[in-house]
This record gives structure tokens, C-alpha cells and sequence, in this order.
């Protein structure tokens, strides 16, 4: 019942390897479904486990812990580093958090990656009585609206030139985006992982071919961030 | 059966459809406080020092339990003063313990708008027939098993996590183990059961045949499974981790030891990474003492029968 060694499993052969940081969180979901969609998962606890991925999930968890965690095991360095470099990422609500440039809420402690020019806010929307679920209009995503599950959810306060916001939803009378990208790494604050929804993964992988340049189809890119279902994509009703 | 909706709330927004108390919301937070180190706390001053450390969330009560076990008396919900103190000095999500069958204690943390709440075995039992309907509730329930019977009879009451019961506040991990290995391993014959077998295995563990039918299928319980009751050093952690536990419950072990902001570290790391002896070595050197331990066969109450 433990996995064996930084690999978790998955395909094998020229399937991309993908790692999932490890160190706390849903990791178990994330690696799930990068094996459903073919690829090889290892677990990043360490550095060197970091070296034959060629992207990366930062999953749902309790950020403040796993920003101690990031310092603490070696990673922050290599994975700034990585990340500088054009490794495609995926964030998912704490994982968002861990990607951004600023953390509103933190602990004054907290450093973030410092990946996407974006100000994230922890817990926007209260305790864990205000999580919620809903589902979400997200530009460039096809095949009708995500099912979100919101958990203790962080918001995006403001983002810089270059970040495309995907979704928002609205939080305090004001639209907050919960879905951003930028180049090949997008956040979401909330949980496609647990709804078993692919297609952001999906987005992920298709950011590892184009940028290994393997011949694997891509899906369409997402909508700019001045067309009119740009920033205002919002909430559909929920069936 | 719907009992799963019962609690789901439609916000009145319009054009922004959302359900809060759901299943899904509630199961999701137990997973996200995966891999990560739980732990009790008295006050204010602890919740800090626990949060400095790494705990993925703290657990709220009126007295660690090697302090309930010296000193007796009836163990109740700690005072929403303590509980709102508590949640203003800390970021992550706040437990508290409720103790069976007291539902009003529940309503009363529902209220403070706690993250979790414990029915506990470790607090005096209000009701010694009836676990608290869980399903009532919007705010999620974890609940205490030493089997696999009793942790899908809290499931099928409502909660949205397990934790092995170990024995609180003995600083003794082999009451801990043993429900692990309990739950885990009936887990793993259930699946290899054939349809018949299955109702037998509902009538001897005095649980629903269909979580029976579930966890046949899937091999796991349909709640994430943590570990608590005893655990007193990273070793430890490290121990429940490898035998299948997902995240730890930390009590007395902390705040008992010679150096709590260290030892709290330590157990955080070697939950992280506890498949690394390497690292444990690193954090377990020069510690200092860890909580004087209770050998199971000297204690007079065992908390761990508590529960039905």
C-alpha cells in the first residue's frame, strides 16, 4: 500500500512523465488522473525526483504546510528553477496559491513560487461551511461547463498583463477569477481532480507535447482575454 | 436514499447556482488534509505554535487526553471562547470535539462555524446507544473505529472521515497499529469475498450490506482513513503511514513532549516523507523526551470501547 520509490505508476513507454508534488494534499487524485489519460506519474518529495518530469501538478492541500514543506525538503530552488524554464504546471486551489506572485492571507512567512503575476487570496470564500460546488463556464475549455468543487477556496485578487483569466465567479458583488493561464501553466481554485473532470489535465498534457514537440494533436488554446467570454465567464445554473 | 442531500443548501444568488454541506465538499476537505499532521490543541497559544509547525489543521478541545486520563471527570466540548480564540490566531482549517451522541455539543460547533467536528470517544459519551446523525449536518463529522464494522456504521451515520482510534493519551502506538491493521486488513478479504459471502461479512461486522457492496469493489473505505490515538514521536508517524493511514491525528504526543514546536515540526516532516528513513533520522536526533508512555494493560478507562 506504499508506493515504491518517487514512481506512482502509470503507462509506460514514450508516455510523457508528469510529477505530482507529493509532499502533502490530494495527491492521490491528481496521479490518478494523469494515469487515466496515459501518462507516467512520479511523486515529487525530493529534488531529484523532480529531474525526468516533464511537468508538473501542485495539488489541492494546506498551503501554508506545503510552502514549509517546499523549503524545508530542497525543492523551492529546483522548482522555481523549472518553472522559469518553461516546465508546463497545473494548480489546483492550494496549488494556485503556490503559484502565484503574492498570497493575501497568508502566514507572513508563506513565500509563494512567484510563477503567474497574480495576487491570490487564501480562503476567500470563509470556512469550510461556505465550500461549495457549481458548475463553470471556463473559456477554452469545451464539451459544456466544469463541475466545480470549491474547498475553503482562494480567489484571484488581480492579475498582470499576460495572465488570461479563464473563469471568475462572482464573490462579494465583485467577479473573481478562479481560472487563470498564462504561457503553459494554468491554476484553478477549485478541485477538477476530485469531480473527475479531465480536461484541464488534459490542457496540461497537451502543453507537455507542444512543448517536447511530439506529435500529439493539441487542444484548441483558450480564448484571449478581451473576447467578450473573457473575463465575465461566470457561473451557469447548476442541474 | 437521499440522506446525502439532506443537508445541501441552493444560495440564493441568482445566475450563481451553488450547494454547500454537500457529500462532496465534505469528503473533499479530509482530502486535502491528506499527508499532513492534525493536531490537538488547548488554547490559542498552541493553535499558533501548531500552525508555525505545519499542522494541516488543528483540533480543538478543553484538555489533552493524558490530562483527562489524570485527572477524571466528565471530558466535555471545550468553551466557544476557547474554540473562537483559537479560530482568530490561525489560517487553517479548526476541529473540535463533540462527544457522542451529543448532538446539541454539535450544533453549538456548527455554529462557531468549526472547520471539522470529532465526535469523540476521548470526551465522557452523552448517549451510550446512539452516534449523532451526521447527515443532519452541513459542517463535516469525523469519527473514531478500532474495526472496519464500526468505521462503516459511522459512514453510513454521516461522516466524511475515519480515524483509527489507537488510545488517546497513552503516548503508545500499539492500540493504533492494531485498528489499523484491523480496518486495512478486513478491507483487503472483503474484496476478494464472493456475493454470498459479502452478506455474511454485513451481518458480522453489524454494517450496511451496501457499503459492504461498496468497499468490496473498491478495496478502500469511501471516506479518507486517518490514524490517531498514541502517537508520540516521527517514528510513529512514519509506522502509520507505511501501514496505509493517509494523515495523522496528533494529541498528548505534542504538547506532552519536552519540546513542543520541535517535535510537531518532526512529525510533520516524517508524515511527509515517511517512506525516508534519512529524513527521519535528521528530524528525530536530539528531540529531547517525548511523552512519558502508558503501558494499554495498567490503564484504568480504555477510550477506545467507547463507541457502539
Amino acid at each position: 500500500m506504499s508506493p515504491g520509490p518517487a514512481e506512482v505508476g502509470g503507462a509506460g513507454g514514450g508516455a510523457p512523465v508528469v510529477g505530482v508534488l507529493a509532499l502533502q494534499g490530494d495527491v492521490r487524485e491528481h496521479a490518478a488522473m494523469l494515469e487515466s489519460l496515459g501518462s507516467r506519474v512520479v511523486a515529487v518529495r525530493r529534488p531529484a525526483d523532480l529531474e525526468g518530469v516533464s511537468g508538473i501538478v501542485l495539488p489541492g492541500g494546506e498551503s501554508t504546510t506545503l510552502s514549509m514543506l517546499i523549503d524545508s525538503s530542497g525543492l523551492r530552488g529546483p522548482l522555481v528553477e523549472r518553472l522559469a524554464s518553461g516546465m508546463p504546471a497545473l494548480g489546483t486551489c492550494a496549488g494556485m496559491i503556490l503559484l502565484a506572485r503574492e498570497i493575501v492571507g497568508g502566514r507572513p512567512d508563506q513565500r509563494p513560487l512567484d510563477t503567474l503575476d497574480m495576487s491570490v487570496r487564501r480562503n476567500a470564500f470563509g470556512r469550510q461551511l461556505e465550500s461549495f460546488e457549481a458548475d463553470l463556464d471556463v473559456v477554452g475549455v469545451d464539451g459544456g461547463p466544469m463541475h466545480a468543487v470549491f474547498i475553503r477556496a482562494p480567489v484571484v485578487e488581480d492579475v498582470g498583463d499576460g495572465v488570461e483569466v479563464l473563469a471568475s465567479v462572482e464573490l462579494a458583488g465583485a467577479l473573481r477569477p478562479v481560472v487563470c493561464r498564462s504561457g503553459v501553466v494554468t491554476v484553478a481554485a477549485f478541485h477538477p481532480e476530485i469531480s473527475g473532470d479531465p480536461r484541464l489535465h488534459e490542457l496540461l498534457l497537451a502543453d507537455i507535447a507542444s512543448r517536447s514537440g511530439a506529435a500529439r494533436p493539441s487542444r484548441p488554446r483558450p480564448g484571449s482575454p478581451d473576447s467578450p467570454a473573457g473575463v465575465g465567464a461566470s457561473m451557469t445554473a447548476h442541474s | 436514499m437521499t440522506t446525502d442531500d439532506r443537508n445541501e443548501a441552493q444560495s440564493a444568488s441568482p445566475g450563481t447556482a451553488r450547494t454547500t454541506g454537500t457529500v462532496r465538499v465534505k469528503r473533499g476537505l479530509a482530502e486535502m488534509l491528506r499527508g499532513g499532521v492534525i493536531m490537538d490543541v488547548v488554547n490559542a497559544h498552541q493553535a499558533k505554535v501548531a500552525e508555525d509547525a505545519g499542522a494541516v489543521a488543528v483540533m480543538a478541545l478543553e484538555r489533552v487526553p493524558a490530562d483527562i486520563r489524570r485527572d477524571g471527570g466528565v471530558a466535555r466540548m471545550s468553551d466557544p471562547a476557547l474554540v473562537e480564540g483559537i479560530q482568530s490566531v490561525v489560517t487553517i482549517p479548526v476541529m473540535a470535539k463533540a462527544r457522542i451522541g451529543h448532538f446539541a455539543e454539535a450544533q453549538v460547533l456548527q455554529a462557531l462555524r468549526v472547520d471539522y467536528i470529532d465526535e469523540s470517544e476521548v470526551l465522557t459519551p452523552a448517549d451510550e446507544e446512539h452516534h449523532i446523525d451526521k447527515w443532519a449536518f452541513a459542517v463535516p463529522f469525523v469519527c473514531g473505529a478500532t474495526n472496519l464494522g464500526e468505521a462503516l456504521r459511522r459512514i453510513s451515520e454521516g461522516a466524511a472521515m475515519i480515524r483509527s482510534k489507537g488510545e488517546a493519551g497513552t503516548g503508545n502506538v500499539v492500540e493504533a497499529v492494531r485498528h489499523l491493521r484491523s480496518i486495512l486488513g478486513d478491507l483487503k478479504k472483503i474484496t476478494t469475498a464472493d456475493s454470498a459471502e459479502r452478506y455474511a461479512w454485513a451481518k458480522h461486522l453489524q454494517a450496511p450490506i451496501d457499503l459492504i457492496e461498496e468497499v468490496a469493489s473498491t478495496g478502500k473505505l469511501p471516506v479518507p482513513l486517518f490514524c490517531a490515538g498514541g502517537l508520540a514521536t516521527p517514528s510513529d508517524a512514519a509506522l502509520v503511514m507505511q501501514l496505509g493511514a493517509e494523515a495523522v491525528f496528533v494529541g498528548s504526543g505534542i504538547f506532552k513532549s519536552a519540546d513542543p514546536p520541535r517535535v510537531a515540526r518532526a512529525i510533520v516532516e516524517a508524515t511527509a516523507h515517511f517512506e525516508d528513513p534519512e529524513m527521519l533520522v535528521k528530524v528525530s536526533r536530539n528531540l529531547g523526551d517525548a511523552m512519558p508512555g502508558a503501558e494499554i494493560a495498567t490503564l484504568d478507562t480504555k477510550f477506545a470501547d467507547r463507541g457502539w
